[in-house]
Order: C-alpha cells, then structure tokens, then sequence
C-alpha cells in the first residue's frame, strides 16, 4: 500500500476541456454575447455574465430508446397500498419516469447553464481579437493632493492629539522613572494608621513610625516631581500631503444621432464607449457617464435615448461641445474630475460649423480633458479607401489639424472604423500608453 | 465476529483531522479484516489524497486520472462544477480506478473517519471486486489501462497537431455518439492487452491496407437478369467476409469504413482508442449493483468490526454510520427525491441478506429467523440456506455474475417484502398503468425477473447490428434496429447519431426498424449527406 499527496499535482486539468467546449458554444455564446450588449447598460456590460444555451448545440447523441416508448414494466420500491391490477392514471404529459429509460437518456436537462468570467466575455464580444491586459495600461492620470496619515510628532493642534499613544508614552515614562503609584501611598498611609492607634509606642515603633512617615513624604513629593502627564509625553498625529490619482471620473459619450447614423453605425460607436467604459473602470472608483446626443442641437440624455431613439435634424457638431461645457462648469470641475470624452460620428457637420468645432475643442475643451478620441464611423467597404489618414472629408481634416498639433497630439485622438473587428485595433492605438506621461 | 474476541484497545484515532501516519495506521487494521477476517483478494492499493478541485476534476474526465481532450469533458467539468458551487450536490468521498495497483483518490476535506471508510469501500471492496469478478477479468486490463489512457492522449494530441483539433474533434464526437454500440459483448477471440496497444498501432497500416482492400478494389458488377442467386450467393460470401451481422459498430467502422482513405488511417486510431475506452467501462455499466453492493458491504463490516474491538471511538462510529446511511438511502417512488433504484441500497441489501440466508440469522436484528422464514429460504435457496459460510457464497456471487444475473439468481422474497417492490406495466397507448405484481406470493418471481431485466444492458441498449453493405455501387452501410416491445428509438438522436455514422462511413447511411415479434417494417430511413430520409 502507498499513499501519495496528490494535493499538489497541477490544478486546472480540464482547463483545455474547458476552452473546447467554449469554442464549441462559441457561436451560441456569441449571439448571446451580441444580444446582451444590445440590451442591457453600458455599466452593466462586462460583469460576470450568466448564459444559458440550449442543450441542443452541444448534444452528445447516441442512438437510446425514447422515453415511455412501447410496452414496459418497471420496478419500484415503497409499495404503499397498491396492490395487483391497480391502476394508475398517468401523469400529465405521459412521463412516468425511471424505468428503463431512466437509466440510458443522455440529457436531461433543456438548457445548459453557465456563468462567463469577464474575460470569457469580452472575448466573445471581440470575437477574433485577442483581449490584451490592456486594462493594466495606465495614462497620465490627474492628481490631487491629499493628507496622509504618517506615524506621530511631539507638536500640533489639540485636535490631533493621539490619546492612545501619549497614554502610553506616559506611562513608559512614569514606570522608567519609578513613579510611586496611588496604592503605595495608601499602603503607607495604611501602616501609619496603625500606630495611631495606639496609645504608647514603644522607642522602636518610634522609629518606624518616623521613617514611614519620611518615606510617606517622599513618595508624595516623588508623585508630584514625576507627573502623571508631562508634556514630554504628548503625541500628534502626523499628517503629509501626498499627491494621489483622483479617484473620480467622468466620460463623457458625444454622438451624432441625426438621419445618416443607421443601426449599424450606433452599434459599432456602442461598442467603442463600451470598451472606454471598461478601460476607465479599472482605474477609477467612481465613473460617471454623461450622454450628448447632437444633431443640429445637443441635449444631455440618458444611456437608453441615446442608443434607442431617433432624431431628425442637420448636424452642428458644436453644439455638443457647447453643452459638454456647460456640463462640465454646472458639475464636474476639473479639479475633481478625470474627464474624458469619446466622440462617434459619421463625419457629416454643417459645413459653416466646423471652424467653430476646432476653435471650441482646442481652446475649452481638451485643455479640461485627460483625454479626447473621436471615432469616425464609414462604411465596410470604404475602409480601404479611407486607410490614409491625409485624406477625409472637412470635419476629419479639421480635426487632423489638432491631431498633429503636438500641444493637443497626447490629449487627442482620431480613428476610423468600418467594422466591428475594428473597434479593438483602434481602440488599443488609442490607448496605448503615451509617453509624454 | 468470527475469530477475533472483544479486545479492549485504545482507539486508531481520536481527533477527526487526519495525518499520514494514522491513514498508515488505520489502514493496516482494514487490511487486517479484509484479508483475515473477510478473505478479500486485491490489488495492491495506492491511496491519493486530493483536493476538491482535482475531483471535479477526475468527475469530468469519466474518473480516470487521464484522458484525451474533447469538449464534452469540460461540458461534464462545467456542469458538475454548476452543481457543486450550488450546492446541488456533494463530492464522492473518493473515486476508485480499476488499474493495478488500484488508485483510490480520497479528498482532502474527509475526516479521519471517513477516510477510513473510504479506505475500506474503495481500497478493499471495489478492489476486490475489480480482481475478481469474471466480466472485469474477461474484459478490462487493469494492468494497462493507465500506460493507454497516456498513449491515447498523446495520440490525439498529436492528430490535433497534424490535422487540426476541429478535424479530431468531429471524429470524436462522432465516434462518442456511437459508443455504446462500440463494445463487444459476449467473448473475444484473444483478450487485447492494452499495453501492447501503441506496438499494434505500429503495425497497423500494412495490415490494415491489405484488409480493406476489399473495398478499395474493383467492386464486383451487377450480374445479369436470372442471376440472382450467384448474386445472392456473393453477398452471403461478403457478409462472411465482413463476419457480418456485426452489432460492434465502431469495430465494423474502424476496420471496414471506406471514408478514410490513405492518409487518414489516424480516423481508424481514434475510433479504435474511444472503441476501447467503452469496452473498458463496459464491465462497470453492467455490474453497479454489484460492485457498489460489494464495497458498501465490506466497508460496512470492516467498520463495525474494528468498532466491535474498540478501535474506533463511538464519535468516528457514528459518524461513520451517518454516512452509510445517506449512501444507502432509497427513496420511494412517489417521494420527490426518487430516482430510481439506488445500487448502493439494492446490493448491500441483496449481500447482507445472502448473509442471513446462509446464517439463518437475522441482520438487523441480530436473532435467529423465525421457522416460517427459514423454510422459504430453503424452498428459494435450496444451495446455500443455512450452509453458514456466506464469505464463500459472496466471494462466488461476486466472481462468477454480473447485476442482471446477480439479481435474477439472489433477490428474495424476504427483500422483496422488506423493500416493498412493486411492479407497473406501462403501455403508451393506455392512458393508465397498472400494478402488475406486488409483494407477495403470486408477484415474487416475476418481480425478480423482471428487475433483473432492468440491469440487462443487452435490453437498456438498443440492439442495432450492422447487416449488410451494399457494395454493388452505392456502398450503402446498411443497419437493422430489433424493436422490443415496441420500444422506438428517440428519433431526434437516432437522427443526429445516425449523421454521425454517415460521416464515419463516407457513404449513405439506412436504418431499417424491425418488430421482432412480427419481423414487419416500422420504417427505413436513410442518412444522405443532404440529410435524413424517411421511408415505409
């Protein structure tokens, strides 16, 4: 006989089983996957996600008799009152369980269901895009300056006394320095007491009592040279500024909702703030997300409107960024706040407006902004044609101008997509970790 | 008990935590009964210790410690996880592997109690039963299923490298689909070492060549009008040629199928490798009451016995009994938690009343049956009630049967009454069922015959044979389905199966359901590659 400690042998043994079967489920998953980004909020997107699939795609058939089929008996246990030639009627739906079909059927359930990790989850949403640790890329982040605790001092404002610590500094203090405590003195006080009592002392008891009496005189005196408190003991709570990532930040969403953007144009800019979302919720606590849709007036809306419903109009660009700033004044001042902003667009605007686009991103809005990225959405099959960045229509070479401006160039991106495999790509050289940081 | 008397020992272990020194210690006194005392014959055995995650591990992979990957195991992997996490379900406190030495893996989490028990269960009855039972010996290769199970996994990783995992993959499932019509049942030529496997497979492709070459060649022209019976003759020349009927699918397919040309013999390899890992755990499926019947038995004796000699506190006792409790608990049938008959119950209760048979002794209560009882143990036990020595009669029970046999030779009718089985007739044209037969005199043997067919796998399992191939042209395989009873077959899987065999075939596919009783036609279907056609 042997006993061997398996406990350490690897973990994880069906890992690979596992991946098959995802790949396998893979298609499944991914309408799933497609279905849930299309119906539920951003912020909710990328949370463990729970999928129920249909037992029918991974069905391991093999040929078994169908349940309550043909002529059969069965045996079971627990007779109560039955007894030779009974009958029973039928459970509705004629199932009756056990028996001989109980013990070959395959499956028994419909749906098969399991819970995707986060991970599993954006890969499927990205299909054929590996999902790199992007998350862990930080950028140049804004700081604020906060007090932190750092350990004591001798000085400071009563309000910062540390009475725990002094406590103990005190009475380290007092026991270094033999202070006499209470209980000696009443000890004493005790003894000579005694003689007090009696009416005659004898010249020994004389004695004593004399040198109690001295020591009693001393140990008070003592008390009162060593102090319960002395100042020497008092400690502060130090405090030091340090500088500390902001914790708190706000995205804001700015697309063009007027007739030209179709269906598919506001899934794919869905998924381009879907993906800032997720990025930005690694490094902050607090997100929030500020919605402008535009078409030749902006307006602050929630995440549903956005998506969902249409408007009709021309395009002013500016006017969301006219709102975005009289957002920003009302609410998130930038000492407070990360901003960031993501513009989706098909790349129409009035053409008289788009002077006016550049003037207000450069001067009010980038300089408020950690980061800016436009995303221009064209068609699948203008993506060749459109690979050359020089070229483009008025609002894209507009803004190509703050784009090669190198007081804008880390504050500011610009991208085209034209598919929804694109949106990775573009989204990683977007965030790639600038240097100037 | 026997030969040992009441010695006033101190007890193996006191504390519930275990250590590696108390298994040791603990274990030796198992061995003890099981060797002495019982006189069990087993493999050496390798106890390891694992944590939960590596069982639900080794639950994903059918219990072995390796297997080849497929997608169905994490299927498996990811559901019984659900299942666990849920709390649905527990671990088993142990899985046992027919391998020699015979692996028994024990979790971490158990107790030094249940550690004992798991040790007595899986360690010495399991074991035994795996060394000595005639179906394991005539078909399982203990010594080299592992040395296989390594072998077969490289292969298939090594297909997945050459040729692509999807192609392994859709071979697999196919070959998965037809696996329980890919084992042999009654006696091989030669028993296969599986540890000469990976020599044969060396070997395999001249072999192979020359014996499909019947099918590559030329094929044999339509005769003329009026020679239908040198035609006849020539089938009947062919079906021998091919030992047909052959109801071992993924034999017939692995050594006849056209599909694989040069090139893709490695398709023949995976089918032979899924081929062997059913025909491995045949012995298993036809032997649950059995084999769960034994261990529970042994482990129940061996734990009372070292109880009765006091190396055991009453708290390790108990606790151990509170286990043997939950694993023998049998529902009946209109509680919720019914489902089905629970094997562990059935054969421990089957071998503790072959005990009272042989002993006239009651179990439970521990005094002599009454007079009225014994005599109908001798009217249905003629050969061992009252003999006494019932270690010999369950040594010969477990070696020499399997559940359906074991069922149809040992129920009594004592253990029918105590029990309280009953029998339903069930016909699907009838909106009602009938109780058929209870417990008593007039339903004793048709209630034991007919629960013992509930365990025949030759019943459970379709019988589907291969008849013919037609070779004059369109190579159609051609498949016949005996229905019994009138048992259909679940005709969304049959279909799904059936496109499975096309694949593995190359060419059409039919399936032709035949009542055995009336040999008529329920109906022809054949699977084409643009899909499943049904026929009268």
């Amino acid at each position: 006989m042997r006993i061997i400690d398996r406990r350490e042998n690897p973990k994880g043994k069906n890992l690979p089983n596992r991946q098959h079967f995802m790949r396998r489920t893979g298609r499944y998953i991914q309408d799933l996957v497609k279905e849930s980004v299309r119906k539920r909020n951003i912020k909710d997107i990328g949370k463990e996600e729970k999928v129920s699939i249909s037992s029918e795609s991974i069905r391991e058939p093999s040929f078994h008799h169908a349940r309550g089929s043909g002529r059969r008996k069965a045996i079971f246990p627990g007779n109560k009152e039955f007894s030779r030639g009974d009958r029973i009627r039928k459970p509705q739906g004629g199932g009756e369980g056990g028996g001989k079909s109980g013990a070959d059927d395959g499956e028994g359930h419909d749906e098969f269901a399991f819970t995707l990790s986060r991970e599993e989850f954006l890969n499927f949403l990205f299909e054929d895009l590996e999902l790199p640790d992007l998350v862990k890329k930080s950028l140049k982040e804004m700081t604020a300056l906060k007090p932190r605790r750092a350990g004591f001092r001798r000085d400071g404002t009563p309000a910062t006394l540390d009475i725990g610590r002094t406590a103990q500094m005190a009475l380290g203090r007092r026991i270094a320095l033999r202070r006499p405590k209470n209980e000696d003195i009443e000890e004493l006080e005790r003894k000579i007491a005694t003689f007090g009592k009696l009416d005659c002392l004898s010249s020994e008891e004389e004695n004593e009592l004399e040198a109690l009496t001295r020591l009693l005189a001393y140990v008070k005196e003592r008390q009162k040279v060593v102090p319960w408190l002395d100042p020497v003991d008092t400690r502060y709570r130090n405090y030091e500024e340090y500088r500390e990532p902001n914790t708190n930040a706000v995205m804001f969403c700015i697309m063009d909702v007027s007739g030209s953007m179709g269906e598919r144009e506001k899934d794919l800019a869905k998924r381009f703030f879907l993906l800032l979302y997720l990025f930005l919720e690694q490094c902050y606590e607090r997100i929030d997300i500020v919605f402008i849709r535009h078409t030749h007036t902006a307006r602050e809306v929630d995440e549903d409107t956005f998506f969902h419903e249409t408007e009709t109009g021309g395009t002013v660009v500016s006017t969301a960024f006219i709102e975005m700033k009289k957002i920003i004044d009302e609410r998130y001042p930038p000492s407070e706040w990360n901003i960031y902003a993501a513009q989706a667009s098909d790349g129409d605007n009035y053409s008289g407006d788009t002077a006016t686009c550049v003037l207000l991103l450069g001067k009010e809005i980038l300089p408020l902004c950690q980061y800016c990225s436009y995303v221009e959405i064209i068609e699948e099959k203008e993506r060749d044609l459109m690979r050359d960045e020089t070229i483009g229509n008025e609002l894209w070479m507009a803004y190509r101008t703050l784009a090669v401006d190198e007081r804008y160039a880390a504050h500011f991106a610009m991208k085209r997509v034209g598919k929804s495999s694109d949106i990775f790509p573009v989204f990683l050289e977007l965030f790639e970790k600038k240097d100037a940081a | 008990m026997g030969n040992t008397t009441m010695e006033n020992r101190t007890p193996l272990f006191t504390s519930s935590d275990w250590d590696f020194e108390t298994l040791e210690k603990v274990y030796k006194e198992i061995e003890n009964v099981a060797l002495n005392d019982l006189g069990l014959d087993t493999y050496p055995t390798q106890i390891e210790i694992i944590s939960s995650e590596q069982m639900l591990d080794a639950y994903a992979s059918i219990g072995m410690p390796l297997m080849y990957e497929h997608w169905s195991f994490g299927k498996h992997f990811v559901r019984e996880g659900n299942l666990y996490r849920k709390g649905l379900v527990g671990l088993a406190y142990e899985i046992v592997i027919n391998t020699s030495p015979c692996i028994c893996y024990c979790m971490e989490d158990n107790t030094m109690a249940l550690q004992a028990l798991v040790m007595a269960h899986a360690g010495f009855g399991h074991n035994h039963f795996f060394k000595n039972n005639y179906l394991f010996k005539q078909w399982s290769d203990a010594e080299g299923i592992l040395g296989y199970l390594a072998y077969a996994k490289g292969y298939v990783s090594r297909c997945a490298e050459s040729y692509g995992m999807k192609e392994v993959e859709k071979t697999l499932d196919a070959a998965h689909a037809l696996m329980n019509h890919g084992v042999f049942r009654y006696e091989r030529r030669t028993k296969s070492r599986l540890d000469k496997e990976e020599i044969r497979e060396e070997r395999r492709r001249e072999n192979e060549e020359r014996t499909f070459n019947v099918l590559w060649s030329t094929l044999p022209r339509k005769g003329k009008e009026g020679e239908a019976s040198e035609e006849e003759k020539e089938i009947a020349k062919r079906k021998k040629m091919l030992n047909l009927p052959e109801e071992n699918i993924l034999y017939f397919l692995e050594k006849f199928s056209p599909a694989f040309g040069p090139g893709e013999n490695w398709k023949r390899e995976i089918i032979r490798i899924v081929r062997n890992v059913a025909q491995y755990f045949y012995p298993q499926r036809q032997t649950k009451v059995m084999n769960e019947g034994c261990a529970t038995f042994v482990h129940y004796y061996i734990m009372c016995a070292l109880h009765e000699r006091g190396l055991l506190t009453e708290g390790a006792m108990q606790e151990i009994l509170v286990s043997h409790t939950n694993v023998i608990a049998q529902p009946d049938f209109d509680d919720p938690r019914f489902n089905g008959i629970n094997p562990y119950k059935l054969g421990f209760e089957m071998m503790r009343d072959i005990v009272r048979i042989s002993t006239g002794i009651d179990q439970a209560t521990n005094k002599p049956c009454s007079q009225e009882q014994l005599d109908e143990d001798k009217e249905w036990f003629p050969g061992i009630a009252g003999c006494g020595d019932w270690r010999s009669v369950l040594k010969d029970a477990w070696a020499n049967f399997r559940d359906e046999s074991f069922i149809l030779q040992f129920l009594s009718p004592y253990l029918i009454r105590k029990l309280r089985l009953f029998e339903i007739f069930d016909d699907e044209k009838s909106s009602y069922q009938e109780v058929a037969h209870v417990s008593d005199d007039a339903g004793y043997k048709a209630v034991r015959r007919d629960l013992a067919k509930q365990y025949d796998l030759g019943l459970i399992d379709p019988n589907i044979q291969v008849v013919d191939v037609d070779l004059r042209g369109d190579r159609l395989l051609r498949l016949e389905h005996t229905i019994q009873s009138g048992i259909q077959l679940d005709d969304k899987d049959r279909d799904m199966t059936l496109h499975y065999l096309r694949q593995l075939w190359g060419y059409d596919v039919s399936l032709e359901s035949i009542h055995q009783r009336s040999g008529e036609t329920a109906y022809k279907i054949v699977a084409e590659a643009e899909g499943i056609k049904v026929s009268k």
